[in-house]
């Protein structure tokens, strides 16, 4: 039994951290807030030649090879620098949706290319949460319709949607939004650092993802999803936890640090607590992940809902311990304020989480309360 | 990240549950099931329970299963924070017979074995780990609860030892204790943290009265403990004279240890509950209000279990335990208490109903809302665990203290000119 990376998965951890530290600091995420760029196209590319989005892409397919471990580390350090790239969108979604689901032709076409960082793609989350809900038509390998709000939708080159066929027949299919018949417009976002747009298809060109007629079940791709986005918003809270601290200890009031009150001390230490537990969480969802264990959709759904609660509270309470200064535009703390919001939102709402997570509790196996 | 057994884990935890069938009391399994919330279910009389938890505790010493993690020398089996892990996931509902010496063997044993003398551990804690001999823990006063250093309770200098006149409150266990380890004052004339020694007390002895204390809950697991003029030996002094205070802070630190291995939140029982209880119109655990806050506690329980988890591995690599197990408390106790409420909210006006053969799941939910405040103040309020987090794991500055480089004296003397100024 251990429960906690190894030091090889802690080097990793170390290396990106001093990768992000010179590739996205707050002015570079500021860039993509202010709508100066749509987003980091540098921080990107330091990011492919790392590895970043191809660790868990295995070596045949241009990847690294390594584990989703490894990209837990990755989601983790990348929460903290709230770095304005697509990367769950690509890495989390529509890799994983590619090597679940893709034919080996789509598989060998487009994860070298994933893996390199010279293309990104997205899945809609309500795609993903509830397909057969969707209003997009296929006939004679053409889609047509419109998807509401993508998530990365304005950056992506490629959208993986499930569809309605001729006979009713629900299936998944790959749609390249720059090329013919794709038109995207872009909507304003809570988190500007990360782009949002609704996309609209006019018979454009698609081709199915992988050779079955059958639809695949999405859940593993979602719960696996959910376990990345909880180190994604981990390390936010965190952040926005130690931005909370370091502001508490350096202002004075009243004659003394703020931080010497037991009002803020109280708010810091729950703010802590939420973010222990989801850490612990995170940790389960990551082992039943990495091991494939039975136990994957409730560890998954129980990640989720604690680092949704850990980072909404936590970038909340950064706000209200910084005071006047905390909801103005010049310091950070509405940038990890935003990213909180939008993350709990880009698959499946918190109160989704928390139904399902009692669903499957109910199904299957227990918390193991004593 | 492994969360499954090594090799080597397995054939322990293998060895553990076959010595736990062949030797289990499995005639109290039934009754331990159903023993909650300080409730032991097991016997008839408090002496007929004791006698039970005694029994398999002397077996599994006998067995070289008793305080795994104690040195051989002292009656453990030097395991390690995994295997102790193992232990008590396979020892299940026949650790809660353990719970009268958890004092003792988790907080007490290991303050002797740091600062005890060869003496005192040749003494005292082989039959401690037996179960032979129980330990209470006497820190509390009337007048020092979360302020500890500020305890009354005197040890002046008598022929050959010492004579201690005061007070202890919140002791668990002191009626079936057979020696208690006792923080004292020793010299008021300096700051009240440097004046404190650390003592241990025979019960038995001439002088010590006890008196249990009803709970709101209507149980008395806990007693105040009157001291007149009862001698201590010398040699049972812990450590040095005016040691007292660090000593404590050992002890302290073992019970964050002790008490955290064995939370729980009630999540198990109220879920259970949600699928079972009928509520406009369906079962309870349908309706998205209801999953909103099972969920929440889902996430809470498990987050405890594996911080747990995240603390034993740390250990197991060598790792000493700091304080941010203060959650482990501070998060079960705040979930026991609106698991509580909700279940009797479910239950409308028959949640008043507390007689167990009328009542919900026996009165469970009842005894769970009047146990559960009690959580939330004993072994550190929410606010001491707070203060805790916030301070030496965040690293806020302390809070302004009027009591520092102060004698306790001067202290005492300042707290009664304000009472009646007031």
């Amino acid at each position: 039994m251990d429960f906690g990376f190894s030091s090889e998965q802690e080097e990793l951890r170390q290396s990106l951290r001093t990768l992000l530290a010179r590739e996205c600091d707050m002015g570079r995420v500021r860039a993509a807030l202010d709508g100066r760029v749509a987003f980091d196209e540098p921080l990107w590319r330091a990011l492919a030649e790392f590895g970043a989005m191809g660790v868990a892409i295995p070596e045949e397919y241009g990847g690294l090879g390594l584990g989703l471990l490894e990209l837990c580390v990755i989601a983790e350090e990348l929460g903290r620098a709230v770095a304005p790239v697509p990367f769950s969108s690509a890495v989390y979604l529509y890799a994983q949706l590619v090597l679940a689901f893709g034919s080996e032709r789509q598989r060998r076409d487009r994860l070298p290319q994933i893996a390199a960082g010279r293309e990104i793609g997205t899945c809609p989350a309500d795609a993903l949460m509830s397909p057969d809900r969707t209003s997009l038509r296929v006939s004679r390998g053409r889609l047509t319709g419109r998807v509401p709000m993508a998530h990365d939708g304005l950056v992506a080159d490629w959208a993986v949607l499930p569809a309605l066929d001729e006979e009713g027949r629900l299936g998944l299919y790959l749609a390249r939004l720059s090329g013919p018949g794709a038109a995207r417009e872009p909507l304003a976002s809570i988190d500007p650092t990360r782009t949002c747009a609704s996309l609209v298809f006019t018979d454009c060109e698609v081709e199915r993802l992988g050779d079955g007629v059958e639809m695949p079940d999405l859940s593993r791709v979602v719960d696996t999803a959910a376990v990345l986005l909880a180190f994604e918003q981990l390390g936010g809270a965190e952040r926005a936890l130690e931005a909370g601290c370091d502001y508490a200890r350096q202002r004075v009031a009243f004659g003394r640090q703020i931080g010497s009150f037991q009002a803020i001390k109280h708010m810091l230490a729950n703010m802590y607590v939420a973010k222990t537990l989801a850490r612990s969480n995170a940790y389960y969802g990551a082992w039943a992940m990495a091991t494939g264990h039975g136990e994957l959709p409730v560890a998954a759904a129980t990640a989720r809902v604690s680092a949704t609660q850990a980072f909404q509270e936590c970038a909340m309470n950064a706000i209200q311990v910084h005071g006047g200064v905390g909801f103005t535009w010049d310091y950070d703390c509405h940038v990890f304020f935003r990213r909180s919001n939008a993350l709990a939102l880009v698959l499946g709402p918190l109160s989704t989480w928390e139904s399902l997570l009692v669903e499957r509790l109910r199904d299957g196996a227990r918390t193991g309360d004593a | 990240m492994d969360f499954s057994d090594t090799p080597a884990e397995a054939a322990f935890r293998a060895e553990a549950r076959r010595w736990i069938a062949a030797n289990a009391p499995s005639q109290h399994r039934v009754a331990l099931e159903r023993s909650s919330f300080g409730v032991l279910r097991v016997g008839g009389d408090e002496a007929e329970k004791l006698a039970i938890c005694r029994d398999w505790q002397r077996r599994k010493f006998e067995g070289g299963w008793a305080c795994l993690h104690w040195p051989s020398e002292y009656g453990g089996r030097d395991a390690g924070p995994v295997e102790r892990l193992i232990w008590e996931q396979e020892e299940g509902v026949y650790g809660k017979l353990g719970e009268r010496f958890v004092i003792g063997q988790g907080m007490i044993g290991p303050t002797l074995m740091a600062h005890g003398s060869p003496a005192h551990k040749r003494r005292h804690l082989v039959p401690m780990a037996s179960g032979e001999e129980i330990w209470c823990q006497l820190f509390s006063e009337p007048a020092a609860g979360s302020d500890l250093a500020g305890i009354r309770t005197r040890c002046e200098r008598t022929a050959g030892g010492w004579r201690v006149n005061g007070q202890k409150v919140w002791t668990s266990g002191a009626h079936y204790s057979d020696w208690g380890l006792m923080l004292a004052r020793t010299d008021p004339s300096v700051p009240k943290h440097r004046g404190l020694s650390m003592f241990i007390v025979n019960m038995r002895s001439p002088g010590v009265e006890i008196r249990p204390i009803r709970q709101m809950s209507g149980q008395s697991g806990f007693n105040q403990v009157f001291f007149t003029d009862v001698f201590i030996p010398d040699e049972d002094m812990l450590g040095a004279s005016g040691d007292g205070w660090s000593i404590a802070l050992t002890t302290l630190m073992n019970e964050r240890q002790a008490v955290s291995s064995s939370m729980t939140t009630g999540f198990d029982d109220i879920f259970d509950f949600c699928l079972r209880f009928d509520w406009r119109g369906g079962k309870a655990i349908d309706d998205p209000v209801v999953r909103s806050k099972l969920a929440t506690w889902a996430a809470r329980t498990s987050g405890l279990r594996f911080t747990a988890m995240r603390t034993i591995s740390s250990a197991a690599r060598g790792e000493v335990p700091g304080p941010e197990n203060s959650i482990l408390k501070l998060v079960a106790g705040m979930t026991m208490q609106e698991i509580a409420k909700f279940a009797l909210d479910l239950q409308g006006a028959a949640g008043m109903v507390a007689s167990p053969e009328f009542a919900e799941e026996e009165g469970k939910f009842q005894l769970m809302l009047l146990r559960s405040p009690g959580m939330r103040v004993e072994g550190g309020t929410d606010e001491i665990q707070r203060n805790i987090l916030a301070e030496r794991v965040l690293g806020m500055p302390p809070d302004h203290r009027v009591d520092k480089d102060v004698s306790f004296a001067a202290l005492m003397q300042a707290a009664g000119d304000a009472a009646r100024r007031s």
